[in-house]
């Protein structure tokens, strides 16, 4: 039984020969990735330490990176990119939909609590 | 009777014998499971993110506390043992879609040798995982905590390449030992039903004692200033918060106190990292039962490799997890 793999990333950007081409060019992508992260991460350039939307411009860099990181493994070595789009959406929709939905919850609380703990008559220096 | 229903002939919609989504039963039941699993951790690391942003301007700064390299003592090298074992990760990944690809091919030598890699992978893992934990629990400068349970740590400045640079100092180089009050008390030397947790190697006066001796040492708090540095108290502020708000001292960490900063820090990091190293280790013992399933030919004399795909989905989403665990608790 030998499956059709779409060998094909960045949309057809960039094309391989087999599927285990396919495999190394993915792990060279992530490891790219990985090292950009660490680099940043320990040399933390000044310049990126201004804050936008309420987070440190690195932080968001870190984030969307990681996010990054994520679609590849799912759709290259999870062979997500293979399935059917029923599949797909069944399985992507549904946890994307239900973690950002606790993710805003959880944070948009945990931010009051901040104010509440800072703005009220609470002592906590001691 | 001509309304019953044939199935497995024409393709009925919903006469039965109809994959609309081309996947195996197995295979389906494993990616709902990778489903409900990723809520379970979201959630993890959704109430670490809430805690994070309750205590947003005290949080421990994660380059200060993972400084560690197995073999390489008393030198800061923040990041870099963690890459190690995010690499390891990926790579017995990688190792383990070969595998799933040597499996479609009906290739059992290269199966073999992908999932032994991939078990290799999985246990050094594990292993780094373990070490960074004892490296943890164990701590490296200790702290003092203080009735509201903060953590005040010290040190000093010291010239580095012409800047004025602060560099920790341990407890233990600077306290003054003094007479021990007491010893632990335990169930064979008191009262046989009463026992208590170890206590710490020195004791508040102490280390006020040794505070008072050295005029160079200071105190830092959790407080994170606007340079995104902890703050430091200059040197009659930090004989007083250690004098009037020390309680005990703190060595390494456990679920109740850390020498890095708040609880929550130190327990957050054990039940996340210690649910994804529970997963690993599960990982790598469905791989080890594969793998056996792989030499003794089961899959060679079934047709079919799927086994090792679905085991392959959750090892990738092992990893997946670890890909998230390592951005929120080591890079942001």
């Amino acid at each position: 039984m030998v499956h059709a793999h779409k060998l094909e990333i960045f949309r057809g950007l960039i094309k391989f020969k087999s599927n285990t081409q396919k495999i190394w060019g993915v792990l060279i992508l992530l490891s790219i990735v990985t090292a950009v992260e660490v680099v940043l991460g320990i040399y933390k350039p000044a310049s990126l330490m201004n804050v936008v939307l309420g987070m440190k411009l690195l932080n968001w860099i870190f984030i969307i990176l990681t996010i990054v990181k994520a679609y590849y493994i799912t759709w290259d070595f999870m062979h997500m990119r293979d399935e059917t789009p029923g599949l797909r959406r069944a399985v992507v929709w549904t946890a994307v939909f239900l973690i950002s939905y606790l993710i805003f919850i959880l944070l948009q609380e945990g931010g009051y609590v901040f104010d509440v703990y800072s703005d009220e008559y609470i002592k906590r220096d001691f | 009777m001509d309304t019953s229903v044939v199935t497995g002939t024409q393709e009925k919609v919903w006469g039965g014998g109809n994959e609309p989504l081309k996947a195996s039963y197995g295979k389906l039941m494993m990616w709902f499971f990778i489903v409900s699993d990723a809520l379970t951790f979201s959630g993890f690391l959704a109430a670490y993110g809430f805690s994070r942003f309750k205590f947003i301007d005290s949080w421990p700064i994660a380059d200060e506390v993972f400084t560690h390299v197995p073999f390489l003592h008393g030198q800061e090298l923040p990041m870099i043992y963690v890459a190690f074992m995010t690499f390891i990760l990926i790579m017995s990944s990688v190792t383990m879609v070969l595998a799933v690809d040597a499996g479609h091919n009906m290739n059992k030598t290269k199966v073999t040798w992908y999932m032994f890699l991939t078990i290799i992978g999985g246990v050094i893992f594990v292993g780094s995982q373990a070490w960074e934990w004892a490296t943890f629990i164990k701590g490296d400068y200790g702290a003092v905590q203080t009735k509201g349970g903060n953590i005040l740590q010290f040190g000093e400045y010291v010239d580095k390449d012409g800047e004025q640079v602060f560099k920790r100092v341990s407890v233990a180089d600077f306290a003054i030992v003094g007479e021990k009050e007491r010893v632990q008390d335990n169930r064979k030397s008191g009262i046989w039903y009463r026992s208590e947790s170890t206590i710490p190697n020195y004791n508040v006066d102490e280390v006020y004692a040794g505070l008072e001796a050295n005029s160079n040492i200071l105190v830092r708090t959790q407080i994170i200033n606007e340079e995104g540095e902890k703050t430091v108290l200059s040197r009659e502020e930090s004989l007083k918060s250690i004098k009037e708000n020390g309680k005990t001292v703190v060595e390494g960490a456990n679920l109740v106190a850390n020498e890095y900063g708040t609880a929550l820090f130190a327990d957050f990091f054990f039940f996340i990292t210690g649910f994804h190293g529970f997963h690993v280790l599960s990982g790598v013992l469905l791989n080890i039962i594969i793998f056996f399933n792989v030499i003794l030919g089961t899959y060679e004399r079934r047709g079919s490799y799927e086994m090792v795909e679905k085991v392959g989905l959750y090892w990738h989403f092992v990893d997946l997890v670890w890909v998230f665990v390592f951005t929120f608790f080591y890079l942001v």
